[in-house]
């Protein structure tokens, strides 16, 4: 016979609900460490689905995701001609806030090196890659967009062709994904009046140099879209991403790119490591901290719980050492029905957990890891919090029984 | 007389509290129960008789004197000697006068417990539990929690729970104040046989003067001291059976 079990059982419901409480608060402390893992998750997942090997950024910058960094395009070929690197692509990314649909629509703005890249590594959960240099995007689906879907942004209007899972920022904006050419043109979108502008200042400017003079073609094309402009800047880039041959070591291309004045380098670890360092890092030590000041609440208030459970048994009790029952039974009752409202409680809140955190506008990442972890916890919870009442039902004299 | 006797007392004195708070509430009491023999404890309220028992059930240790139970010296003054709590589990049944059942437990569950702790299987203890529920008459409420049972159930489950364990000791408090005259008798009867049949020895605390036939000894107390059937009433009642 299960003395703990058969006190349950009486007084199931108060049981029930305390457990239930209990588990809404273990709830919260898996939602804490999940909303951690997802913080540090989302930070990484850009870079993570680059796989980029090395990351040209501008001088001094800890660009492009932490701060910003421009760069000019030509910059790819210089980096592709480095011994070791075998392929080296613009990066583009920047994040934009625009109006669809009356409401507010923030998103990170991603250029793919078309046509190398036209998306096929991204997380799709539905449609396609890109498939042409203009005017599509691949869309996170947590910035709300439908297949088919069309969206205005500076003066073009794109398709949204592909769908993808938890592609987001670090600030947690989704992402959207465009060919890079796309992506500045989003970036640079200046109303016309201003590109008219721009188009004549240029022409005087080319007026005014023996190149322009001498060459009417430049004339020409000064007057025209910036992108023709071989010889004039175009718009920037925000890195040059590099993939390194099979075995080469990147401290030793890095070496190579460190005489360059106009650029610094970082790693893939060196600028995951920026990222959480950087941009991520207080959110992420602020949510840490919650979480083991969440966890420590839960501690104290099993602890109360199976404490006060235990006064309400106090008679019981003596009436139990006054029979002769021995103490390991005694401290087995507390323990036990400890170890069962623990035990219960991680379940409920596991149960609950599961269903409420995709709701929830970001990610909360519940690993395997930090599931077995907190199992862990709250079974040593369950044991301490268990002696506190066992202490005070060893000072229970059995004559408290009887009067 | 080799066979030890079931309970043996000598010089036992308890003094609750100190200085002008101070009460001798038992004097220098010496008490011998022979196995088989049901002794009755009669006195005001007040006299010691309650604290008599606790010390006799190695509940409460005694200011000095010693309790010698089959035998075996278990209290010498406020020194215990040996596990008193597993001794009292397997050598002494107790009945109070209010019920003291165990409130998550059903009636059978709280005598097929006593068995339990004493090592019987699961359902070994169940059926001795059943066997002595019906023998008080309580066997149609054997699954029933303390509270949905009368205050006569409770006391019938609760002298249930004081055999279940085959103890060499009974000490019952004022067992019969909550049960009518001919309940009352019957659980004083019920001792009765128990202690003839398996030896054991009784000491039970009463008021009811009617069921005094039923004792082999009788002992009076009054302020603290103990003394064998002093009061009138008491002789007369024996007398007259
Ligand atoms: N725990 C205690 N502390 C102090 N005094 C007590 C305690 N228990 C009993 N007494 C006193 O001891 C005396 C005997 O009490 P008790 O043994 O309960 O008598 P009875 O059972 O005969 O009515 C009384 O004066 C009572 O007030
Ligand atoms: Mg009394």
């Amino acid at each position: 016979m299960n003395l703990a079990v058969r006190d349950i059982r009486h007084s199931l419901g108060r049981f029930v609900l305390t457990t239930l409480g209990v588990g809404m608060l273990l709830m919260v402390v898996m939602g804490m460490g999940g909303i951690y893992r997802g913080l540090v998750d989302d930070a990484l997942v850009v870079t993570r689905g680059i796989g980029a090997d090395l990351w040209v950024v501008q001088r001094d910058t800890r660009g492009p995701f932490a701060e910003v960094s421009r760069l000019p395009r030509s910059l790819v070929d210089r980096v592709a001609a480095v011994p070791g690197v075998t392929d080296a692509r613009e990066f583009v990314f920047h994040t934009i806030q625009r109006e669809h649909r009356g409401k507010p629509l923030r998103m990170g703005v991603l250029g793919l090196g078309w046509p190398t890249d036209k998306g096929e590594g991204l997380p799709l959960i539905a449609g396609r890659p890109l498939a042409q240099n203009h005017f599509e995007m691949i869309a996170d689906e947590s910035l709300g967009l439908g297949l088919g879907e069309r969206l205005r942004l500076g003066k073009d209007t794109y398709t949204v062709v592909g769908l993808t899972r938890w592609l987001v920022a670090s600030g947690g904006d989704g992402i959207a994904c465009f060919t890079s050419r796309d992506a500045q043109a989003i970036q640079f979108d200046e109303p016309g009046e201003s590109i008219r502008l721009e188009r004549q200042a240029r022409r005087a400017r080319a007026d005014e140099i023996d190149f322009g003079r001498t060459q009417p073609g430049v004339l020409d094309r000064a007057s025209g879209p910036a992108q023709n402009l071989a010889a004039l800047p175009g718009p920037s880039i925000s890195a040059v991403i590099a993939r390194l041959m099979p075995g080469s070591d990147p401290a030793s291309v890095q070496r190579s790119m460190s005489g360059w004045s106009d650029v610094t380098t970082y790693t893939g670890p060196q600028q995951e490591e920026l990222l959480l360092k950087g941009s991520v890092d207080r959110a992420r030590r602020q949510i840490l901290l919650f979480r083991v000041l969440l966890t420590i609440i839960s501690a104290v208030i099993m602890a109360l719980i199976i404490y006060t459970l235990t006064l309400d048994k106090l008679h019981p009790i003596a009436l139990l050492k006054l029979i002769g029952a021995p103490t390991h039974v005694i401290a087995g009752l507390i323990l036990q029905q400890s170890l069962i409202m623990g035990v219960l409680a991680y379940g409920v809140g596991y149960l609950i957990g599961t269903r409420l955190f995709p709701l929830f506008p970001r990610r909360v990442l519940v690993t395997n890891d930090d599931l077995l972890r907190l199992a862990g916890i709250v079974l040593v919870i369950s044991v301490l919090a268990s002696l506190l009442g066992i202490w005070k039902a060893m000072r229970v004299a059995p004559n408290e029984a009887i009067g | 007389m080799t066979e030890p006797l079931a309970l043996e007392t000598s010089g036992l004195t308890k003094v609750y509290g100190s200085g002008h708070t101070e009460v001798v509430a038992l004097r220098d009491a010496s008490m011998q129960v022979r196995r088989g023999e049901v002794v009755a404890l009669l006195g005001p309220s007040g006299a010691g008789k309650s604290t008599f028992l606790l010390c006799v059930g190695l509940i409460n240790p005694p200011t000095r004197g010693t309790v010698t139970i089959g035998g075996k010296l278990m209290q010498d003054g406020p020194r215990s000697l040996g596990d008193l709590r597993r001794f009292r589990r397997e050598h002494i049944g107790f009945v109070f006068q209010k019920s003291n059942l165990i409130p998550f437990l059903s009636a059978i569950e709280n005598v097929q417990v006593v068995g339990e702790l004493i090592g019987r299987p699961s359902s070994v203890a169940r059926r001795r539990a059943k066997e002595l529920l019906d023998a008080l008459g309580v066997g149609k409420r054997a699954f029933n929690m303390p509270t949905q049972l009368s205050g006569g159930e409770q006391q019938r489950v609760t002298v249930a729970r004081a055999l279940a364990n085959q103890p060499s000791l009974i000490l019952a408090d004022e067992p019969t104040a909550a049960l009518d005259s001919v309940r009352g008798r019957q659980v004083m009867e019920l001792f009765r046989d128990v202690a003839h049949r398996h030896g054991t020895g009784v000491i039970v605390v009463t008021h009811d003067h009617r069921a005094l036939d039923v004792f082999d000894t009788i002992y009076e107390m009054e302020d603290g001291l103990l003394k064998p059937a002093a009061s009138a009433i008491a002789r007369a009642t024996v007398a007259h059976a």
